[in-house]
């Protein structure tokens, strides 16, 4: 058994000192893991998300974990870890693309039945026709089941998000399910610096009786309990319960916003607030979008970037305000349909001035040059030759 | 712990309904009850919407009254019939989505042994054929590949009652039902064969027609599952209405499906076999 004691969760995810390492996205995810006191996880192999669950067994084998085991596919994946989280565990579980879509039916009723889960999602391409390359297309489904859905640059971000998640999705009023969502191969296989906690440090075990909903352990009143809508009895009761359900989960999402902005420092940074031109973005197409912003600012060019970590709850307050005075915003994304731009373009009065792209899909690159590309055409400007910097 | 959660807090007897109080005081929670006493304790089932002649009604019935360790009992369910009962009982239950239940079960059940290592907590899948060898097939057979230690009970109505009558997996050859207009093209599936090869320690067969052997069966089922693996009952449970069995024929049809491809079988491991001897042994034989 390794040697870790239990903190504050507060302490630990804003205060504690941190120390500087070189790893992939996907270590990142599971170092959160094993810092967070998790007693179960269960695993089903999708690449690129693979290496996530290997190693989080790993921590199962070396006593981080309670529990842990390979499961028959995602949706008997998801549906375990509803049963498990129902049952009072703190549970974890990864998948990506045609995984995520294949239990999606179980995670989807995750949020209604109330269970504080942390999942990754390590995007890849949905089919059809077939790759493997990170598209994260697969974000937008995960947008009105009621969970919060949280989008990682970069390696540091995977760290904290999935570390915090635990902590937020836990809280009493939110106690709803928490996706990490980043781009497969970019972020998981590729390396980054992180700042982490300690590893002998770990949050509080979950304690299932501080929540809005009782554990089903027979361990609490009442006696004759059944938390799921009974249409059993009667279609007008679940019709009924369904709906205060449901609306208390989309309260729940909402209110989990307070500690994106406690623990995430909020759901957009922004750099350059004064700029003309925006790039929006969010994952690790942010990531190019900083390069852009770099580039832009070379050649003398008014560009600001807004970062956006949460896309459930969505920052349309934020997002209004950053955007109130700029003239063009552009909105790179690894997917066809644009999801982030149609977020976008619904929270802002002036949606015209969105350029809906550049988007690349299949799992291709984002070159920054197609970025500069919408930059110079929002400023009017027409280049012979790309810019090399 | 179990049990002290049901108990109603000294003085608060006379706000609490009348019914509760009576589950409490007459009812099954910190005690066995035979079933051929039933009528003279407070059921953990007591009303019910299914229909007039469903043989599932009756055979949950019985299941209720065998519990062991009903305070320290979960139920798991899915769509089908069997829920609308098992939502009404005095027992908690979780509902998720269609075929899921052998899935959510081993969650829980690991869950609830990760955090009470020392206690029974006695996790129940009661479904439909549907359920479990159609839509669940996956996950209830990987449940007992993995030899998770729950019970699993099938209610086999060989139809999928619940929607309005369609062909199962679980129909015999040749019955014309709704999606199977030229009658069911393959045979009924042998859940029995498969429970065994998958790994269920204990796989019981029967049509509900005395009610001392459902809840031995019953017992049997859950206290295997406690200790040594996976555990599997087939019910024959009729749906008289798919099957258009007059109320007052509905039991006679069980017991000719029990001389047909219903009758009583039991299959265990030595193991199980073993445990059940020590456990039955009677108090005279214990003497000796």
């Amino acid at each position: 058994m390794p040697e870790q004691r239990v903190v504050d969760a507060d302490y630990l995810l804003l205060e504690a000192p941190r120390e500087r390492k070189f790893i992939t996205g996907a270590q990142a995810m599971a170092e959160a893991v094993k810092r967070a006191n998790v007693d179960i996880a269960i695993a089903y192999p999708i690449t690129p998300q693979s290496e996530v669950m290997h190693l989080v067994g790993d921590l199962w084998a070396q006593g981080y974990l309670k529990d842990y085991y390979r499961a028959e596919e995602e949706y008997g994946a998801m549906s375990a870890i509803a049963g498990a989280v129902r049952g009072g565990a703190r549970a974890f579980s990864a998948t990506s693309g045609p995984g995520l879509l294949r239990g999606i039916e179980a995670i989807a009723s995750w949020p209604g039945h109330r269970i504080p889960a942390v999942l990754g999602v390590l995007t890849r391409v949905v089919n059809a026709p077939l790759s493997i390359q990170p598209d994260n297309v697969e974000i937008s489904y995960l947008l009105n089941c009621g969970m919060v859905v949280l989008h990682a640059e970069n390696q540091q971000d995977v760290f904290d998000f999935t570390l915090a998640s635990f902590v937020i999705s836990e809280k009493v009023d939110v106690y709803i399910p928490i996706a990490v969502c980043t781009e497969g191969f970019f972020v998981t296989h590729a390396k980054g610096y992180v700042n982490m906690t300690p590893e002998d440090m770990k949050l509080p075990p979950r304690d299932p009786y501080k929540a809005p909903v009782p554990p089903t352990d027979c361990e609490i009143p009442p006696a004759r309990i059944q938390r799921d809508a009974p249409v059993q009895k009667s279609n007008f009761m679940s019709y009924l319960i369904h709906a205060v359900w449901q609306q208390e989960v989309w309260a729940s999402n909402i209110r989990a916003m307070k500690y994106i902005y406690k623990y995430l420092g909020g759901p957009i940074e922004v750099v350059n607030p004064d700029a003309e031109v925006f790039i929006v973005a969010s994952g690790c197409a942010a990531a190019q979008g900083r390069e852009a912003v770099r580039y832009a600012q070379l050649e003398g060019l008014n560009v600001g970037l807004v970062k956006v970590k949460s896309i459930r709850p969505f920052p349309e307050k934020e997002i209004r305000q950053v955007l109130s005075k700029a003239k063009a915003v552009i909105v790179p994304e690894h997917n066809i349909v644009g999801w982030l731009a149609k977020e976008v373009k619904a929270a802002i009065p002036n949606n015209d001035i969105v350029i809906g792209g550049p988007r690349v899909y299949g799992g291709m690159t984002l070159p920054v040059e197609l970025i500069m590309e919408k930059v110079y055409d929002a400023f009017g400007i027409k280049k012979a030759k790309k810019v090399v910097v | 712990m179990g049990l002290e959660y049901v108990r109603i807090s000294p003085g608060f007897e006379k706000y609490m309904p009348k019914d509760y109080v009576d589950l409490v005081q007459y009812g099954q929670f910190g005690r066995e009850v035979d079933v051929q006493q039933l009528g003279q304790f407070k059921e953990l089932v007591e009303e019910h919407p299914m229909c007039a002649g469903c043989f599932m009604a009756y055979f949950i019935r019985i299941f209720y009254a065998a519990l062991p360790k009903p305070e320290d009992t979960i139920v798991i369910g899915t769509a089908g019939c069997a829920r609308l009962a098992l939502s009404q009982a005095a027992v908690p239950f979780i509902y998720g989505n269609y075929g899921d239940t052998n899935a959510v079960a081993s969650g829980l059940k690991r869950a609830l042994s990760i955090r009470f290592p020392d206690k029974v907590k006695d996790v129940v899948v009661i479904a439909g054929d549907g359920g479990l060898i159609d839509i669940g097939f996956g996950m209830t057979m990987h449940s007992w590949f993995r030899r998770e230690k729950f019970t699993t009970i099938m209610v086999d109505n060989e139809v999928y009652g619940n929607t309005g009558g369609q062909e199962s997996g679980m129909s015999p050859r040749g019955v014309q039902l709704k999606m199977a207009p030229k009658g069911k093209q393959f045979d009924k599936i042998n859940a029995v064969e498969l429970a065994k090869t998958a790994g269920c320690v204990y796989v019981a067969k029967l049509a509900p027609t005395n009610p001392k052997r459902i809840a031995k069966t019953v017992r049997r089922a859950i206290l295997a599952a406690r200790h040594f693996g996976p555990t599997f009952i087939h019910a024959y449970t009729s749906c008289n209405i798919e099957y258009s069995i007059p109320t007052e024929k509905v039991l006679e049809d069980a017991r000719k499906r029990e001389k047909q491809d219903f009758g009583f079988y039991e299959w265990m491991t030595d193991e199980v076999r073993e445990f059940f001897e020590e456990i039955e042994r009677k108090p005279e034989e214990v003497k000796v």
